[in-house]
């Protein structure tokens, strides 16, 4: 096969996979935000807890799927703790009191990090069987952690979308996200709701964290530069829709990786190699915050805005 | 009369010492990162310079230290304002630190317009030694590019024919591939400046290496960043195939979380932990007793800085008002450098060898780092002709 086809193959593999772990993050996000229309910065916090929680389980039960399995409970467990004793009293404020309230929450959670695992950060080391590269195609390798982390992210992707799509509890988060006051009004418990889903937000932001470990190790703060490209993903997807949130991600998700890989070459092409290594590097990062201008400007509402906002 | 007489004492008192009358104290102002992910790098960093005050008992020429620690965040704009607060409000005698070259450049220019002598214990950003140098600058490290120059000749002495470039798009980034460029003889098949320092997933980075199919790599990746490229490099099946060289990617605040997958990765540096000479001995040694870790090149070319302002402190006798004589007696380089002994430069940066080193297994089968060679001895770095210092 062409070296070419080969790198381009691997390379949308790459963004594949960096989108559908957006979606994890964003999924958690954009329900919260649908939901309860209540801004969390402190969703990274989760994103990070995941890392460090399955670093520690898995050290401590030898098994890196065991270890995974027990982070996302506990992730789950801090999430539905973190709603019922701070979230939960920011609701009726409004947004700005909600920004504040979770960035306090960042630092709270960093701090807390940093008293119980130290500042060095730490390693999740990956079992035999997923730290190889596997012939997908003939010539093209791909790591079998990174393709595991695909099928792992779109499984979870399709049990949501039977969740939210086809069960009660589904149709009282879909209900919920596009009147509130209907759904309270109908007798349902709102408050149990909520914990619920800010809940099921931290577990998935965890379920990221814990995916990102052997890759990029659990670090202090790991979550905050990641939220950024997330609330891209969300505002691009429309507020409160996980189809919306699912297809931005993965669309976010290549766009950020192919520009990284191709630009340098696309510049080449047209002026000299150093105002290009110079030029595309600064460009090809700025790339996903044009999209999202752009989404912005021919669709205010995002690309798939939930009905009745 | 008494009082004429106590005049008379106090006025004999004052001739006869006059240095010590104006310096109570020595103060220095100390700027690194101890927040974040490069937390661990401030930390060694600290710890070094803390040991050499305590070989000092904690005093330069009888006159007490007094050092005061900021966090720069790994932030420019922040090591800036913390630089501008140690000398307008602390009012510091020296500053000493800086692990990000971006980071320095930023803080130069409040050091120098006050001329506050500031020393690099680790950036050496390129412009520092050639048009931007300043008698007010010394560094207690190397210019960047000299350590990959030393990767380069290496490679060449490898027989490498072409490599791939990796590195972060910031100062210290373009320096450091720059540095390759300038010895490695063979042909550069692929040149990549990544995001810094937010990007630490590699994926297409590497995507385009295997298809490049290179001799090898070349990548430098300070702190957390070298642990996560390494261990990406290992995940996609690199390491049995194309032989990684580094800068600055491997050492002992990184090489706990890289463990078995930094084993045979060659280097070079300046400093290794184990050179036979007697200041080193008793730094790595009374360093592993005290913090029970082993001390990196940050915190060598950290406690070489306390050594070196301690020199000059005592060579002028305390009165480091005198700063023309300070600066005198810092170009001498008179102390027992933990690397050995060096020159400096007429731009204030360290003539001196670089060693290749390499890492093995330890006697507990912990990853150690090793000298093996000596690649290039009173190396100097290639932008002192640009420097207006004599």
């Amino acid at each position: 096969m062409h070296a070419e086809v080969i790198v381009l193959i691997e390379q949308c593999l790459n963004g594949l996979q960096f989108g559908l772990l957006l979606f994890l993050l964003a999924a958690g996000l954009t329900l919260v935000f649908g939901i309860m229309d209540f801004v969390n910065l402190a969703h990274g916090s989760f994103y990070m807890l995941g890392a460090y929680f399955a670093a520690t389980f898995a050290a401590l039960t030898g098994s890196f799927v065991l270890g995974a399995v027990l982070a996302l409970a506990a992730t789950l467990a801090v999430g539905m703790a973190a709603e019922l004793i701070a979230i939960r009293k920011l609701y009726d404020r409004d947004h700005l009191d909600h920004v504040l309230g979770t960035f306090g929450l960042i630092l709270f959670f960093n701090e807390l990090v940093r008293l119980v695992w130290g500042p060095a950060g730490m390693n999740l080391p990956l079992p035999p069987f997923l730290s190889t590269s596997i012939e997908i195609l003939p010539d093209v390798y791909y790591p079998a952690y990174r393709l595991a982390i695909i099928a792992v992210a779109l499984a979870v992707a399709l049990l949501l979308y039977i969740v939210v799509m086809h069960t009660r509890i589904g149709m009282l988060v879909r209900a919920g996200a596009s009147n509130r006051e209907m759904v309270d009004a109908l007798g349902i418990n709102i408050q149990l709701l909520y914990t619920f889903v800010f809940g099921v937000g931290a577990a998935l932001a965890g379920l990221a964290g814990l995916i990102q470990a052997p890759i990029l190790t659990a670090q202090i703060g790991m979550g905050e530069n990641i939220l950024i490209v997330a609330l891209v993903v969300i505002i691009i997807g429309g507020i409160g829709s996980i189809r919306g949130a699912f297809i931005a991600a993965i669309f976010v998700g290549l766009v950020d990786t192919i520009g990284r890989a191709f630009l340098p070459e696309l510049f080449r092409l047209v002026m000299t190699p150093a105002a290009a290594s110079a030029l595309a590097p600064a460009l090809s990062s700025m790339l996903i915050y044009l999209l999202m201008a752009v989404v912005l400007v021919l669709r205010p509402q995002g690309l798939f805005p939930v009905d009745g906002k | 009369m008494n009082k004429a007489l106590a005049a008379a004492v106090a006025l004999m008192a004052c001739a006869s010492q006059p240095a010590l009358a104006q310096q109570k104290s020595i103060k220095i102002g100390f700027v690194s990162t101890f927040s974040g992910p490069t937390a661990t790098i401030g930390n060694d960093m600290r710890n070094s310079f803390e040991l050499a005050l305590d070989h000092l008992d904690r005093k330069m020429n009888q006159l007490p230290v007094e050092v005061v620690y900021e966090d720069d965040q790994q932030k420019p704009e922040l090591g800036k304002q913390k630089t501008e607060k140690l000398i307008e409000s602390d009012h510091v005698d020296f500053i000493v630190g800086y692990i990000w070259s971006n980071v320095l450049l930023a803080s130069l220019k409040p050091a120098i317009d006050s001329k506050t002598i500031i020393i690099s214990a680790n950036a050496g950003p390129s412009q520092v030694a050639g048009e931007l140098c300043s008698p007010y600058f010394f560094s207690t490290s190397w210019q960047n590019d000299q350590t990959p120059a030393a990767v380069g000749r290496y490679m060449n002495q490898k027989d490498v024919r072409n490599a791939y470039l990796i590195g972060p798009n910031y100062a210290a980034g373009k320096d450091m591939l720059a540095g390759v460029k300038a010895t490695f003889r063979g042909t550069i098949v692929g040149e990549e400046y990544t995001r810094w320092p937010d990007q630490l997933d590699f994926s297409a980075e590497l995507s385009k290496v295997r298809a490049a199919k290179p001799d090898a790599v070349f990548v430098f990746y300070p702190g957390a960043a070298g642990v996560q490229f390494l261990n990406q490099y290992v995940q996609v099946g690199l390491k049995g195939q194309i032989p990684l060289y580094t800068a600055f990617t491997i050492d002992e605040t990184t090489l706990p979380r890289q463990g078995e997958n930094a084993i045979g990765i060659p280097g070079a540096q300046q400093w290794v932990n184990d050179l036979p000479n007697d200041a080193n001995r008793k730094f790595v040694a009374d360093y592993k007793a005290k913090y029970k870790a082993s001390p990196s090149f940050y915190g060598a070319q950290s406690y070489d800085a306390a050594k070196l302002v301690n020199s000059a402190v005592v060579a002028v006798r305390g009165d480091i008002a005198r700063k023309a004589d300070v600066i005198k007696a810092m170009e001498k380089a008179e102390y027992a450098s933990v690397r050995g002994p060096y020159r400096y430069g007429n731009n204030h940066f360290p003539i001196q060898n670089f060693y290749l080193q390499d890492v093995v297994k330890g006697p507990d089968g912990m990853p150690v780092l090793k000298t093996v060679a000596t690649i290039v001895k009173d190396d100097q770095d290639g932008f002192h002709g640009k420097c207006m210092l004599k």
